[in-house]
């Protein structure tokens, strides 16, 4: 799952729960340019769920991917506008 | 079909240019009407003042303001609490009249205890890195949350504009809220 895109900013949510995975996440996307992708390392498990949900409900941000490692949830989302 | 010649037989239908200076006015109505609304909006009424009730309002608005709504949110009553710069960092939680706390109704009464179990709540906060009240309240402000102080009620508890965090409305009534309401697509009684 790599090589598929370039990441351009990694944000450490590592620890926090809801609702800081997103609110983080929207804040740091809005300092990307479009086209750019965070990495968002979480482990809150309800992120999965939650990242993607505020993903289709946003506009200008595309889920590209979401892995779930070991105690670490990975999402990476792209700029598009 | 030619567009310089006109149906010679529709003499009393609208000329082009008429129906050209139509289309460019609807064309206007709709691009008014689409940009003015553009970002949706939530209207939160929040009512309630102890440690559990404060956290939805603010969970909800400053997730809203992630997805790019206008959040308002609207607090009246004990809910003013939770703008109160000092009164917010000391929210109580109360066993009494909530049986699923483990402790029970006629101990939960007694003398500190709502100490007691608010102290417990707050280490299960820390324990769990929750967002404390005050990082909430700092957050959905930095991202644009518009929270409201209602004036009735803060005549009533006798609370002063400057107790307010910085950047809390206050001056603010039903009408304002009704109206926030009205023009919401989400709206919500906490």
């Amino acid at each position: 799952m790599s090589a598929e895109f370039d990441i351009t900013e990694t944000l450490d949510v590592k620890g926090a729960s809801c609702p800081m995975p997103v609110v983080k996440t929207k804040s740091a996307i809005d300092d990307l340019a479009e086209g750019e992708v965070l990495e968002v390392l979480a482990t809150d498990p309800g992120s999965m769920s939650d990242i993607d949900g505020w993903a289709s409900g946003t506009e200008g941000v595309e889920l590209v991917d979401q892995e779930e490692g070991d105690e670490v949830y990975k999402h990476y989302v792209r700029k598009t506008e | 079909m030619s567009t310089d010649t006109p149906d010679a037989s529709a003499d009393d239908a609208p000329s082009r240019a008429e129906l050209a200076a139509r289309v460019d006015e609807l064309e206007d109505a709709l691009a008014e009407a689409t940009s003015e609304d553009d970002a949706k909006k939530m209207s939160i009424i929040a009512t309630k003042g102890t440690l559990d009730m404060a956290y939805p309002p603010l969970i909800l608005a400053s997730t809203a303001a992630a997805f790019g709504y206008d959040v308002t949110v609207f607090h009246t009553f004990w809910g003013l609490d939770i703008l109160h710069e000092e009164r917010s960092k000391n929210l109580k939680l109360s066993s009494v009249g909530n049986p699923n706390m483990p402790v029970p109704n006629a101990v939960a009464a007694l003398p500190g205890m709502d100490s007691v179990t608010t102290k417990m709540m707050e280490k299960k906060i820390a324990d769990n890195d929750t967002a404390t009240i005050e990082e909430l309240i700092e957050t959905s402000l930095d991202m644009g949350v518009e929270f409201q102080a209602c004036q009735m009620t803060i005549d009533l508890m006798d609370y002063d504009e400057d107790n307010f965090y910085d950047g809390v409305t206050t001056g603010v009534g039903a009408a304002t809220a009704l109206q926030d309401m009205a023009d919401a697509d989400i709206q919500l009684l906490v």
